[in-house]
């Protein structure tokens, strides 16, 4: 894919991601500065690597909330009950 | 009659809006009812039931003709039901209640379901209903019962592991129960309400959200389904629960012993 496209897209999803996050964490500032830092990269290998760290930021990220939803679910209904 | 060569599971899957499980409650200052000026999202344990609707349409393939999903509720349930969609369900009813009304009670949802699923027999009809065991805003816990009382069904209720075997029409459902977990056999239709650790719900993609933006939503409301859903109950008053009094530190061995013994403590 165009990685134009790609990267606009995995923007997307990424913010998309951030609006259940913590606002404390700042999630969309922070995900703005690394896009903003890596704007210059023109190496097709050091592409690959921001790309596959938003990945990496995506799965952690929905394991996170899966696993907040779960906790809480998990304490506020205890299987023993 | 003529039995048909491949027989066609339709799901239906009810959800509900609730108070997102991260809010801290707050009851409103008239002690009428919570504070409901705060961010909504599907019920978690519809979730689930969305979820496991999704993966038996994954299992087995074909098999699964339609999944529709339900729901009834103010307009803002709206942005549930495409919840739903964007995580697989193929279209949505939107039973709509005016923003004032009182929340529907589990005797009313589960009459308005059954209107529904009445409704769509005159389609391909609804094999197999997966709803969760309660919603986290009101702790009922009785819709999925309900309704499977009224049609006269098969009920797995608490479901944690799902089987079905869609050319027998029937299945296997591990059920959650006190110390341990069951295992039935059922004849389709039937209603399965679905517990925690039944599967872990997706997180719809950015694309199927925007394709379930076409997918299509009918509208409904409860007089075309011939249901009322004034409250039987009254609200006499709702209050928080009392706070928790905190702790204190004890700077030694001694002191401690001294306020176990003083609480009513003693050694064996």
């Amino acid at each position: 894919m165009d990685l134009r496209l790609r990267s606009i897209a995995l923007y997307k999803e990424l913010h998309r991601l951030g609006r259940e996050h913590d606002p404390a964490y700042n999630f969309h500032g922070k995900l703005r500065r690394l896009f903003e830092k890596n704007r210059e990269l023109t190496d097709p290998v050091e592409i690959e690597r921001a790309f596959q760290m938003c990945e990496y930021i995506k799965q952690e990220t929905l394991a996170l909330y899966s696993l907040r939803k779960y906790r809480h679910l998990r304490r506020v209904y205890p299987p023993s009950s | 009659m003529r039995p048909s060569a491949v027989r066609l599971l339709n799901i239906l899957v009810p959800v509900k809006r609730a108070v997102d499980y991260a809010v801290k409650i707050r009851v409103n200052p008239q002690q009428t009812g919570v504070d409901l000026n705060v961010k909504h999202s599907m019920n978690p344990f519809d979730e689930i039931a969305v979820e496991e609707a999704v993966r038996l349409r994954e299992r087995l393939k074909d098999a699964v003709k339609s999944i529709k999903v339900v729901t009834i509720g103010p307009p803002k349930a709206s942005e549930t039901l495409r919840t739903a969609l964007a995580m697989g369900a193929d279209s949505a009813i939107h039973v709509e209640i005016p923003e004032s009304a009182p929340a529907p009670e589990p005797l009313g949802v589960a009459q308005a379901l059954r209107a529904i699923i009445q409704r769509e027999k005159e389609g391909a009809g609804v094999d197999l209903v997966i709803m969760g065991k309660q919603a986290i805003d009101d702790d009922a816990g009785q819709t999925g019962q309900m309704l499977a009382g009224l049609l006269g069904w098969g009920q797995a209720t608490f479901a944690s592991k799902v089987e079905v075997d869609a050319a027998a029409k029937t299945a296997v459902v591990m059920r959650e129960i006190d110390g341990g977990s069951e295992e039935i056999r059922c004849r389709l239709p039937l209603v399965v309400t679905t517990d925690l650790r039944l599967n872990e719900p997706r997180y719809a993609s950015l694309p199927n959200i925007m394709k379930a933006k076409k997918k299509p939503v009918e509208k409904l409301t409860a007089a075309e389904l011939g249901v009322d859903f004034t409250p039987r109950l009254e609200t006499l008053k709702v209050t928080e629960p009392p706070t928790r009094v905190g702790g204190g530190k004890v700077e030694s061995v001694d002191e401690l012993v001294a306020k176990l013994k003083e609480a009513g403590f003693s050694a064996v």
